[in-house]
C-alpha cells in the first residue's frame, strides 16, 4: 500500500503532493534535529528547518499553478510565508541573545545544562 | 400714618441691633478664646444705651408727634359726669380707620357698650402659613401700645444708665465671695460687663415685641423670649448656686403657666381660626378677615361678648355631625348654630369662652407672679439689682398684666372673676409676707407681687383703666425703689436691713428719692385732688373694688374684694415705711458697714432723681392745671382712649347669673368715690403711723409684737410655707417618681431585658462562630488549598527543564492532534 503510494507519486506530474512530501521531510528533519542536538545553535537550526517546511506547505497550497486556478492571484500563501520568515528572524535574534547570555553565565551552550526552570 | 408703624418698628428693632452687635463684637470672640480688654468692654454699655435711648425718643415722637395731634384725648373729667357714653369717650378722631367710617351708618345705637378704640393693624412679615393658620410678625398699635413703648423704653434707658455705675465691678477681674470653690476660696473670674448689657438689650427688644405684637402667636414668641432673658439675667452670677437655681426656678415655674396659655391659644385657634387682634381690611375698607376681638364682640351685637360660631360649633360638634350625617348642608349647620345661640338657658359656647380666657390668664399668672405661681419672683432677686428694677418690677412682670389688658375683650365675667380671685389672694398673701422679710430686695419683691395682685384684681373686677393705670405708675415707682435699694446695697454690700440704719446721713439722695417712692407706693395724697402717682391709681382700684362689692352685695363673700385690698393697702404702707426706717432712719446698727457707706456715683444718683420725678408725677392729669396743648394729657386719659372694645357698661355672667361686673365709670359716682377715697387714704396713713410707732419711735418693740403674734409671725416669716408645700407636694414626688423610673424601670427592668437579649445574641454568635465559620467554611477553604497543593506537586515532575524533552512533547502532541483531527474528520464529519 505504501509502496503503491510512492509509486504513484513518481509516475504522476509534479503537484501539491510532491511539495507536501518535501515539506514533511523538512519538518521531520527539523524536529529530529531539535530533539537530538544538545548544542543550542543546532536546536535553532532545527527550528529553521521546521519553519521552512511549513513555509513550503503555505506556498504549495497558495500557488495558482498548482491549484489549476489561473484566475486567482495566488499571493496569500507567499504572504503567509513572508510573515513566518520575518517572525523566524525575530525569534532567531532573541534566541541567539539568550544563548549568548547563557554562555556568559555557564560557559556552555548545552541545552541539557539549561534546566534551572525545572519544577 | 404709615410712618407710625415704621417709627415703632425702628424703636423696637434698635435694641435687637445692639444685642447683635454686642454678641458678634464681644461674646462670640470671647467664646473663641479672645480676651477682650475692659476698656473695650465699656463701649458695649454705650451701644446699648444709645439703642434704647433712641428707641425712647422715637416712642415719644410717635406718641406726641403723630398720635396725639391726630387723636385728641377726651377730657379727663368728661366720662365721670356721664357714665354710659362709651362711644364718645373713646373719641371720634380726625383720622379713623376706613373700616370704622364704612360701618358708621350700620352701627346700632350704643347704649351699654363702647366701640373699638382707634387702632392700626397690619403685618410686616409672614413667618409661615400652614393651611388656614398664618403666623406673622405684625403690629397692633393703639394708645396702649404707644404708652407701653414710652414707659418701657424710658425705664429701660434709666436702668441702662444706672447699670453702668452699678456693674463697674465687672470691669475688672472679679472675685465672687458668694461663690466658693471647693477649697473655700472665693471664685476669681474675668468681669463680663458686656454680657450684662447684651441681655438687657435683648430683654428690652422682647418686651417691646410683646407690646407691639399684632397677634397672639407673636405675643407668645416674645413672651418666651422675655422668659429666657429673665433666666439669663437672674442667673447672671451663674457660679453662685443660689443664682443658678433661682434662674431655673423662674424658668420652670413660668413653663407651668405657659402650658395653660398654650391651651388657651389652642382653644382660640380651633374655635376662631385666627390669632390676630385687629381686623384685616382691603383697599376699599371692607373687612376681609375678622380678628379675635371683632369675632367675639360683633358690632351687630352691640359689642357685647358672645361666643363665636366656632365655639358653639365646637361644643355642639356631635349635633352638627348628626345634621351632616342626615344630609344637611352648610346652611343647615348654620341654622343649627343660630338655634343653639338663641337657646339662652343652655349657654352654648360659654364654657369654651371661659377656658380660652382662663387659659391665657394662666400664662399671665406665671409671668406676673400671681398666686399660686408667685414663688419664683422673690428668688429672682438673686440677679443684679438693675435687673430686678427692669425685669422684675417694671417690665417683665408687667407683661402678664399687659396681656390681660390687651386681650381683655375675650374675658367673660366668669373668667374675670377668676382673675379677681387670684389677684385678691395674691395681693393679700404677698403683703403679709413682705411685713416680716428682712432682705431689702425681698421686701420689694413681695411688694411687687402684691401690687401685681392689685392690678389683676382691678382688671378682674372690671376696672380696666384702673388696673393698667396702676401698672404704669407702679412701673415708675417700683423701678425707682429697686434702683434705690441697689444704691444702698452698692454702698453697704449687704441686703440685710438689720445691718443698716441711719444711712440717710451718708446717702441723702438715695434716702429722699426712696422716700418719694415709698410715699408713691403707699398711695399718699390729698384726697380727691392731688397726690403721689400711686395715690391716683390705687384710688381707682379701691373705687372699682367698692363698686363691685356693692353691685354684688347679695353675697357676703363679695365683701372680701374690698376688705382684703384695704387691709393689704395698710400693710403696704406699713412694710414700705418699715423698710425706709430700718434702712435710713434711726441709729446705725452695724458701724463697720455704716462707716464704709457712701453716696452712689453721680450717674446713678441722677437716674434716681429723674425716676423720682416720674414716681411722683406719673399719675397727674394735666387737665387739672388748665387748658393748653396737652390740656387733657395724663396716663388716665390716655388709657381711657385705649379702652378695648365693648367693655363699658354693666356685665352679667352667663354661667353665674348672680355675677355682675359693674361699669367702671359708675365707680366715679359720689356715692362710691367718697367712701372709697377716704378709706384708702385712712388705711394708708394708718400703715405709715403703725410703722412710725414701731420702727421710728419704737414705742412698741418689734420683738414683743413678734411674741404676741407668734403663729402669724412664723407663717409670714416662712412665706406661708409655699416653698415647703411645693417641695413636698410637687418636687419630692417628682423626684421620687424619677428615682423609681431611673432605678427600677430603666436600670432594673429595661436594662435587664437588654442584657438578656445581649446574652442570647452572644450565645448564638458563639454557635455560629464554632459550627458555621470554623467548621464548615474553614474546612472548605482548607480542603481546596490542600488539593491545589497536591495537584501542583504532581504536576511539578513534568516540568523537567530539559529542552529536548519539551520538543519531544511538542512532536508527540502534534502527532496526537493530527491523528485525532484525521480520525474525527474521517468518522465524525465526513462519514
Amino acid at each position: 500500500m505504501t509502496s503503491l503510494l510512492f509509486a504513484s507519486l513518481l509516475t504522476q506530474p509534479v503537484g501539491v503532493a510532491h511539495y507536501l512530501v518535501v515539506g514533511a521531510v523538512l519538518f521531520v528533519c527539523g524536529a529530529l534535529c531539535m530533539a537530538t542536538k544538545r548544542n543550542a545553535l543546532g536546536v535553532l537550526m532545527g527550528i529553521e528547518l521546521v519553519l521552512n517546511g511549513a513555509n513550503l506547505n503555505f506556498i504549495a497550497f497558495g500557488s495558482r499553478y498548482l491549484r489549476n486556478d489561473i484566475a486567482a492571484i495566488g499571493l496569500d500563501g507567499q504572504l503567509m510565508s513572508l510573515f513566518v520568515i520575518v517572525l523566524a528572524a525575530a525569534e532567531a535574534a532573541v534566541a541567539l541573545a539568550i544563548a549568548l547570555n547563557f554562555y556568559n553565565s555557564f560557559n556552555t551552550i548545552d541545552v541539557d545544562q539549561a534546566d534551572q526552570l525545572q519544577g | 400714618m404709615d410712618k407710625l408703624p415704621t417709627l415703632l418698628l425702628v424703636a423696637w428693632l434698635l435694641p435687637l441691633v445692639s444685642f447683635a452687635v454686642i454678641c458678634i463684637g464681644y461674646s462670640i470672640p470671647q467664646l473663641l478664646g479672645i480676651r477682650i480688654r475692659y476698656g473695650t468692654q465699656k463701649y458695649a454699655a454705650y451701644i446699648a444705651i444709645a439703642a434704647i435711648g433712641i428707641g425712647c425718643i422715637l416712642s415719644m415722637v410717635a406718641l406726641f408727634g403723630y398720635w396725639l395731634p391726630r387723636n385728641p384725648l377726651p377730657a379727663a373729667e368728661a366720662h365721670a359726669a356721664e357714665p354710659h357714653n362709651g362711644a364718645t369717650a373713646t373719641g371720634k378722631s380726625h383720622f379713623q380707620f376706613a373700616l370704622l367710617q364704612v360701618e358708621e351708618h350700620e352701627r346700632p345705637a350704643l347704649e351699654n357698650s363702647n366701640a373699638a378704640p382707634t387702632y392700626l393693624y397690619g403685618d410686616w412679615y409672614t413667618l409661615g402659613q400652614f393651611g388656614k393658620l398664618k403666623i406673622t410678625i405684625g403690629y397692633y398699635i393703639n394708645t396702649l401700645t404707644l404708652l407701653m413703648f414710652c414707659v418701657v423704653t424710658l425705664i429701660a434707658t434709666c436702668v441702662h444708665i444706672y447699670s453702668v455705675g452699678y456693674m463697674h465691678d465687672e470691669l475688672h477681674d472679679f472675685s465672687d465671695h458668694e461663690a466658693r470653690l471647693e477649697n473655700g476660696q472665693p471664685l476669681h473670674r474675668r468681669g463680663r460687663f458686656h454680657r450684662f448689657f447684651q441681655y438687657l438689650s435683648l430683654f428690652s427688644f422682647s418686651m417691646l415685641g410683646i407690646c407691639i405684637a399684632g397677634n397672639l402667636a407673636m405675643v407668645f414668641v416674645f413672651w418666651e423670649l422675655v422668659g429666657i432673658c429673665s433666666y439669663f439675667l437672674i442667673g447672671f452670677y451663674i457660679e453662685r448656686h443660689s443664682a443658678s437655681t433661682a434662674g431655673n426656678k423662674a424658668f420652670i415655674v413660668n413653663r407651668i403657666g405657659d402650658f395653660g396659655m398654650l391651651i388657651g391659644l389652642m382653644v382660640i385657634w380651633t374655635t376662631l381660626g385666627t390669632f390676630s387682634f385687629g381686623d384685616t381690611v382691603d383697599a376699599k375698607g371692607h373687612v376681609v378677615e375678622q380678628g379675635i376681638f371683632s369675632q367675639l364682640r360683633e358690632p351687630t351685637r352691640n359689642y357685647e361678648l358672645a361666643p363665636a360660631d366656632g365655639m358653639i360649633a365646637f361644643e355642639a360638634r356631635s349635633k352638627i355631625a348628626e345634621v351632616v350625617r342626615n344630609g344637611g348642608d352648610q346652611a343647615a349647620v348654620n341654622n343649627l348654630i343660630a338655634q343653639l345661640r338663641a337657646d339662652t338657658k343652655a349657654h352654648w359656647g360659654y364654657w369654651t369662652l371661659l377656658i380660652a380666657g382662663v387659659g391665657i390668664f394662666c400664662g399671665c399668672v406665671g409671668k406676673s407672679a400671681q398666686f399660686p405661681l408667685h414663688v419664683w419672683l422673690p428668688d429672682a432677686m438673686e440677679g443684679p439689682t438693675p435687673v430686678s428694677a427692669l425685669v422684675h418690677s417694671a417690665t417683665m412682670v408687667a407683661a402678664g398684666v399687659f396681656l390681660v389688658g390687651r386681650v381683655y375683650p375675650i374675658f367673660s365675667p366668669e373668667a374675670l372673676l377668676v382673675i379677681a380671685i387670684i389677684g385678691c389672694i395674691t395681693l393679700f398673701l404677698a403683703a403679709t409676707i413682705a411685713i416680716t422679710a428682712v432682705d431689702i430686695k425681698r421686701v420689694l419683691a413681695y411688694s411687687t407681687v402684691s401690687q401685681l395682685g392689685y392690678m389683676m384684681l382691678a382688671l378682674g373686677l372690671g376696672g380696666w383703666v384702673a388696673g393698667l393705670f396702676h401698672l404704669i405708675t407702679h412701673a415708675f415707682f417700683k423701678g425707682l425703689l429697686f434702683l434705690c435699694s441697689g444704691s444702698v446695697i452698692h454702698a453697704v454690700h449687704t441686703n440685710d436691713m438689720r445691718q443698716m440704719g441711719g444711712l440717710r446721713h451718708k446717702m441723702p439722695v438715695t434716702a429722699y428719692t426712696m422716700l418719694a417712692g415709698c410715699l408713691a407706693i403707699a398711695g399718699i395724697g390729698i384726697p380727691f385732688w392731688f397726690g403721689f402717682s400711686g395715690f391716683h391709681s390705687k384710688d381707682l382700684i379701691i373705687e372699682q373694688a367698692l363698686n363691685f362689692s356693692r353691685a354684688n352685695g347679695n353675697h357676703w363673700y363679695m365683701q372680701l374684694f374690698i376688705d382684703l385690698p384695704l387691709a393689704a393697702a395698710a400693710f403696704t404702707s406699713f412694710y414700705m415705711f418699715r423698710l425706709w426706717y430700718m434702712t435710713f432712719a434711726g441709729k446705725p446698727r452695724d458701724h463697720h458697714r455704716y462707716d464704709h457707706a457712701h453716696e452712689s456715683p453721680r450717674s446713678m444718683a441722677w437716674v434716681l432723681v429723674f425716676m423720682s420725678v416720674f414716681a411722683v408725677g406719673a399719675g397727674w392729669s394735666l387737665g387739672k392745671l388748665g387748658p393748653g396743648v396737652l390740656a387733657n394729657f395724663g396716663v388716665e386719659s390716655l388709657l381711657e382712649q385705649a379702652r378695648p372694645v365693648g367693655i363699658l357698661g354693666d356685665k352679667t355672667g352667663a354661667l353665674l347669673s348672680d355675677l355682675k361686673i359693674p361699669d367702671e365709670h359708675a365707680g366715679h359716682a359720689d356715692a362710691i368715690k367718697y367712701p372709697a377715697g377716704w378709706s384708702a387714704i385712712f388705711v394708708a396713713l394708718a400703715g405709715v403711723a403703725g410703722a412710725t410707732v414701731v420702727y421710728l419711735w419704737e414705742l412698741v418693740s418689734a420683738a414683743s409684737l413678734r411674741r404676741w403674734l407668734n403663729l402669724l409671725y412664723h407663717a409670714t416669716w416662712n412665706k406661708w410655707w409655699f416653698d415647703e408645700i411645693y417641695d413636698f407636694v410637687f418636687v419630692r414626688p417628682t423626684l421620687a417618681i424619677s428615682w423609681f423610673i431611673a432605678r427600677i424601670l430603666d436600670r432594673g427592668i429595661i436594662d435587664s431585658i437588654l442584657h438578656a437579649f445581649a446574652w442570647i445574641y452572644r450565645g448564638l454568635a458563639a454557635i455560629v462562630a464554632v459550627v458555621g465559620d470554623r467548621w464548615v467554611i474553614d474546612n472548605l477553604v482548607d480542603t481546596f488549598a490542600e488539593k491545589t497543593w497536591d495537584t501542583a506537586l504532581a504536576m511539578r515532575s513534568i516540568q523537567t527543564g530539559r529542552l529536548r524533552q519539551y520538543v519531544m512533547f511538542i512532536v508527540i502532541g502534534t502527532i496526537v492532534l493530527f491523528l485525532f483531527a484525521s480520525l474525527w474528520w474521517r468518522y465524525a464529519v465526513a462519514g
